[in-house]
């Protein structure tokens, strides 16, 4: 029989310094399937422990466990199951969209059959069919991040990183990208997201992790933040409120 | 003092304000304690400079004035005109085409003409203004040993500058308006690449061809071309004539070049701001396509990555232009060994050139493939390890190294077996040096960072340089004597070990 790892995400003690400790012992667990936010005020933490997980940083101390994998004994092994997108969509200027698919599949090893219809699938999904073959120098940022999106997809992750990937988005990209992201999670996939956005993080995710300091302050369904933040907030406070408030408590405790 | 604002002398205090921060940037790498450390090496540089200049111009500082004299200086005027038109060329479609403060300046009440005019004036400028430090000695040195009439050539430097920005504005712009936006970009540094190369490479095949030399002076200085030349009183011989310190001159040549400038400001900088707009937003009206889809192809990551760098570097403008400048150098090398073929000589002279041609061609490719990533992230999240990554991407380099040098040391082994083999060895000793030097220097930087790239590290500059010019050399000295090269050799290698040793990312292991 089969075992599946219960979580898709286990972080214990993650450590990171530069000048200050920018994560400061950090854990955090996260189910397979699930949908789960970070919320924190700037300069928490946030894109530092995500990039740590998605590999482009190495931790001072701590573990880091995707889907069983020790993601810091065996990154490529991490890397295969796992795909990052940040803020600002990197792309190649000079190749066009199927170009960089292409490219991304031929990093993760993916039979060109497979990858060729997933990248059809996804350009069509995502409205770029007709601009599969024009170069991405005269995109949108709104198709760029729809470009960087479908390559995070093309060889079908696991575990889906995102830092802020809504930013600078117009509604309808935006909307798009949440639906996809709720796509993948009702397939079975996890995502992990940043956003600044609460109200992405009110109606989508299905926990929500609050990081100040480095450190995780709260964490669970909208209901249940509402319950640690207290008689800080009222009945049926907004997540608003109740982010603010919890951290508002962390720095009057720092 | 702060001029009124919206006039031109405010725009231009603005500008200078701009360039000297940006100057220094450059000069310092944006650290401002490094000044004291710039203004020495920049100080002893020129100090060298003025005593190579002592040693190689005393000759002609009293030379009496004569039509090889004039044929000298002219020739040389020309040359370094012809750099200035090129540069001035390269900073003009710059201008055109970076956004930078343009919706600023538009969308504010000002006189927008006058800022462009300040603009275009400033290009011009900069052209005399960056001549100056390796004019400097020369001048002063001349000056020294044969009076102050020799003052007359800044004058002549200021004139050049004048002239050749109004060239170079001219021909951008007209290119502008023939072939549109999308096309100038690359036409232009193409243009501006091959103006630059265009005088040196001329002379040297015909010097080839006439001579069986690289060396130009043996055809400026000839019977046969100071026939050809008109009278010494000839207006053709102005702007030489100037720099010896005839003042007619001077006053003649000034005044064209400044009045020409004057009229090409005045038809361009009002319509400056349209060409910009058009530059800008060539990118979003103009769409380049790619081939039809054929299908994904069957790969590994490591031929994934390969063929990326290929694709990229292949569209790249900015590298077609610097790849065919280069390609315009080895012009006279491959004349060189077509008319070797014939004599059965002259052979040994291809080698240094062939060799250093391929470090430094590598070197910019390394940088670009290495560190000029676009997509970081993409790559660092690939199940891909770090190594493979670097190693396809250090093949991508030296594919197109052997791609482009392969056909010329095989020639070159035809006529010469002894110099083939050299060649071939150097060039591969060469290109693994640069793009060691590379790798091991390697930065995170956007590929349209590429110009400044000598700014993220100066140590990996020099290495590259040393190492381009230390093999072509090596590789001379073998192609007569092996032996005598064996020395130079382990110099060499100890010098790049050294680089190797000081190289951060070797810290970074360390620690």
């Amino acid at each position: 029989m089969i075992s599946f790892p219960p979580f898709a995400l286990e972080v214990r003690g993650l450590v990171k310094r530069f000048e200050r400790p920018a994560v400061d012992g950090l854990d955090l667990a996260v189910r397979a399937g699930e949908f789960y936010t970070l919320l924190g005020p700037n300069g928490a933490g946030k894109t530092t422990t995500l990039r740590m997980i998605a590999g482009l940083m190495r931790p001072d101390a701590g573990s880091i466990r995707i889907a069983g994998i020790d993601a810091l004994a065996d990154p490529v092994k991490a890397k295969q199951i796992t795909a990052w997108i940040s803020d600002e969509p990197m792309i190649y200027d000079k190749l066009t969209p199927r170009e960089y698919l292409e490219f991304v599949a031929g990093l993760w090893a993916v039979e060109p059959p497979l990858a060729e219809q997933r990248a059809d699938e996804l350009l069509r999904w995502l409205g770029l069919a007709a601009n599969a073959d024009d170069r991405c120098e005269s995109f949108s940022k709104g198709m760029r991040q729809k470009i960087a999106l479908a390559g995070a997809l093309v060889h079908e992750p696991r575990v889906i990183i995102l830092d802020e990937p809504l930013t600078g988005l117009d509604a309808g990209s935006a909307r798009q990208v949440k639906t996809i992201l709720r796509e993948r999670t009702r397939a079975g996939g996890t995502v992990i997201m940043t956003t600044h956005i609460l109200e992405v993080a009110e109606r989508m995710a299905d926990r929500i992790g609050v990081i100040a300091h480095g450190k995780l302050v709260a964490e669970g369904t909208l209901a249940e933040l509402r319950l640690q933040a207290g008689e800080r907030t009222g009945a049926g406070a907004s997540l608003e409120d109740t982010f603010l408030a919890l951290v508002d408590a962390e720095a009057q405790a720092a | 003092m702060t001029a009124r604002p919206g006039t031109a002398v405010w725009f231009a205090q603005h500008e200078s304000r701009l360039a000297w921060r940006d100057w220094l940037a450059m000069l310092t790498a944006g650290r401002r304690e490094r000044l004291w450390k710039v203004a020495i090496a920049v100080g002893a540089f020129v100090a060298i400079m003025h005593a190579v200049a002592y040693s190689l111009l005393g000759r002609f500082a009293a030379a009496p004035l004569d039509k090889t004299m004039l044929v000298a200086i002219s020739a040389s005027l020309l040359l370094s005109w012809l750099l200035m038109v090129s540069q001035a060329m390269e900073s003009m479609t710059r201008a055109f085409y970076s956004r930078s403060d343009l919706d600023l300046i538009l969308a504010s009440p000002v006189a927008a003409h006058r800022l462009f005019a300040v603009r275009i004036a400033t290009i011009a400028l900069a052209g005399a203004v960056m001549a100056l430090p390796l004019a400097l000695p020369f001048v002063d040195m001349l000056i020294v040993r044969g009076g102050l009439r020799w003052l007359g050539a800044y004058g002549v430097i200021l004139a050049m500058g004048a002239a050749a920005g109004a060239l170079a504005v001219v021909l951008t712009v007209a290119l502008f308006r023939m072939i549109g936006p999308k096309r100038t970009r690359l036409v232009a540094q193409i243009a501006a690449a091959v103006i630059g190369a265009a005088f040196v490479i001329g002379v040297q095949v015909v010097a080839i061809l006439s001579y069986g030399t690289l060396s130009r002076t043996d055809v400026l200085q000839s019977d046969a071309v100071l026939a050809l030349m008109p009278d010494i009183g000839s207006i053709f011989w102005w702007p030489a004539r100037a720099v010896i310190g005839d003042a007619a001159a001077l006053v003649g040549v000034l005044t064209t070049s400044l009045m020409l400038l004057a009229a090409v400001v005045a038809i361009v900088a009002p319509r400056f701001g349209e060409y910009a707009l058009a530059a800008t937003g060539a990118g979003s009206t103009a769409v380049a396509r790619a081939r039809a889809p054929t299908g994904f192809a069957r790969t590994s990551p490591r031929r994934a990555l390969r063929s990326k760098e290929w694709i990229l570097l292949r569209r790249d403008p900015w590298l077609v232009s610097q790849t065919l400048m280069q390609m315009l150098y080895l012009v006279p090398p491959a004349v060189m060994l077509w008319r070797s073929f014939a004599s059965g000589g002259g052979s040994s002279l291809l080698v240094p050139v062939l060799v250093m041609a391929a470090g430094q061609l590598a070197g910019g490719l390394a940088w670009l493939t290495i560190s000029g990533e676009d997509a970081p992230d993409l790559v660092a999240t690939a199940p891909v390890p770090l190594r493979f990554i670097l190693r396809a991407k250090v093949e991508a380099v030296l594919g197109i190294i052997a791609l482009i040098f392969a056909p010329l040391i095989a020639a070159l082994a035809i006529a010469a077996p002894w110099h083939g083999v050299v060649t071939g060895c150097g060039v591969v000793i060469a290109a693994t040096s640069a793009t060691a030097i590379q790798l091991w220097f390697r930065t995170q930087a956007k590929r349209s960072q590429f110009r400044r790239r000598q700014v993220s590290s100066r140590i990996a500059t020099f290495a590259e340089a040393f190492s381009s010019i230390g093999w072509a050399a090596i590789a001379a000295v073998a192609a007569v004597n092996l032996w005598l090269a064996v020395v130079p050799a382990v110099i060499a290698l100890v010098l790049i070990a050294g680089a190797w040793f000081i190289s951060p990312r070797e810290r970074a292991i360390a620690r």
